[in-house]
């Protein structure tokens, strides 16, 4: 039977190599999966494309790969607060590419879902039109927005059971159930793992076919 | 002259929010409007990471870095409440399900343009948009609360917007520290100022035309509106 667990979080991001985009779930700390950002930031690699909401405040989250500096391009729409994020920005070692939150979060899903892309309204009329696609419908100008995708989606989960369902816990959810549908590669952190058969159904907010690790921070 | 605190124009917010509506605060000076609302005004209060029913701050001590809110503090869920993703979340703000967004601004055009996103171009900052745009874009009804004018006395309401904008004609209601504009097709209304100012006090501060409202209301020091 499909068992996903792995034992350490090196594994779980294993096969993560130079150059790769990388998807990271959270909103600040909440649904940060913290073990493999060290992981990751141990593994030697460099000029990742990071797609995350935020690029971390200090400390051990997101701040860890700007220090070590393993990132090249960031996608994200609110890189403030981010003491190492900002050092490298202002050296101009990091590319930015500003995407409002909404926008970002549908381009992972557009990704994940096989869609070409998609028409928004959000950000017609101001800086965020430019060099993109204008298309009326209905009498309503939209933007045209590219689907993203990743090598990698790293994310963090509540409880996950050894087939790879997940379910989240509260406001951590935020971008990671997306980002699991859009990367080749999809790692999920949870803080413990249960038997096939043990999650509510009704309760799994990703269902196993996304999902190809888990690595429960403490074994139960 | 001395117009309205934060907490008073938060408290004059949140008495003129629809009953029963769905409102998101943005982040900064909106989030206080929660502490002035009433508990039977029926409002579910939205924030875009993922809550509907969002509740008050958490007792000292239980803070849940799972619960937060949009400006990443802890809150708790009120009696009702879900969780949901971010796609999910900015589906309910893209798509017009939110009935008023207030949300903070640098500037307001007298054609309800919206200028409140942070470019950092001037602090050698990161530009940070976050959901600002889709708020803004999406919301059926967009607020704004506000000084009335910046540090250095500059009007915050404008004919054009000299900053760059988060969209275009979207905003409906401006609250300030002296006054409630309304943004109506055919130009500014004030429709409530502050007890002892006079339109010409108002208008002085303002980059923008404004005529006064058929009924006028009375707004109190402390952020209560007379009707």
């Amino acid at each position: 039977m499909r068992n996903v667990v792995v034992e350490n979080a090196a594994d779980a991001v294993k096969g993560l190599r130079d150059g790769h985009v990388v998807m990271v779930g959270g909103f600040g700390g909440a649904g940060l999966p913290r073990s493999f950002v060290r992981a990751v930031a141990e593994l030697g690699v460099r000029g990742l494309t990071l797609i995350s909401n935020n690029a971390g405040t200090e400390g051990d989250d997101l701040s860890l790969w700007f220090r070590s500096r393993i990132v090249s391009k960031i996608v994200c729409s609110y890189p403030r607060s981010a003491k190492d994020f900002t050092a490298q920005y202002r050296a101009g070692e990091v590319e930015l590419e500003l995407v409002p939150q909404g926008t970002l979060v549908e381009r992972i899903r557009a990704g994940g879902a096989g869609l070409g892309g998609f028409l928004s309204p959000v950000g017609v009329g101001t800086v965020f039109e430019q060099g993109k696609q204008k298309i009326e419908v209905d009498g309503r100008t939209y933007l045209l927005e590219m689907p993203l995708k990743a090598d990698f989606a790293l994310v963090k989960g509540k409880v996950a059971d050894t087939l790879g369902n997940v379910t989240y816990n509260m406001t951590a959810r935020n971008h990671c159930a997306v980002m699991t549908t859009a990367a080749d590669t999809v790692a999920v952190e949870v803080d413990r793992v249960v038997e096939a058969g043990e999650l509510d159904p009704e309760a799994v907010v990703t269902p196993c076919i996304f999902v190809n690790r888990v690595f429960a921070r403490t074994s139960s | 002259m001395k117009g309205l605190e934060r907490q008073q124009l938060a408290r004059m917010v949140a008495s003129q929010l629809p009953r029963e509506s769905f409102v998101n605060l943005g982040i900064g000076a909106p989030t206080h409007v929660a502490d002035y609302m009433d508990p039977e005004s029926g409002v579910i209060l939205h924030s875009e990471n993922g809550i509907l029913n969002v509740g008050p701050a958490p007792a000292l001590g239980e803070a849940n870095f799972d619960l937060i809110n949009a400006g990443k503090s802890p809150v708790t869920l009120a009696r009702g409440g879900s969780f949901f993703d971010s796609s999910m979340s900015f589906a309910m703000m893209r798509g017009g399900h939110i009935d008023v967004a207030v949300l903070g601004a640098f500037e307001v055009s007298q054609n309800g343009d919206l200028a409140n996103w942070n470019t950092g171009r001037d602090e050698g900052e990161p530009p940070g948009v976050g959901g600002a745009m889709d708020l803004a874009v999406g919301a059926k009804q967009i607020w704004v609360m506000m000084e009335h004018v910046t540090r250095e006395g500059a009007p915050r309401i404008v004919a054009e917007c000299t900053l760059p904008l988060t969209a275009k004609r979207v905003v409906s209601r401006v609250f300030t520290s002296l006054a409630i504009v309304e943004v109506m097709p055919d130009g500014l209304v004030v429709s409530a100022m502050l007890r002892g100012a006079r339109l010409e006090d108002v208008q002085a501060r303002t980059g923008a035309p404004l005529r006064l409202a058929p009924h006028m209301r009375t707004i109190e020091p402390d952020g209560k509106v007379a009707e």
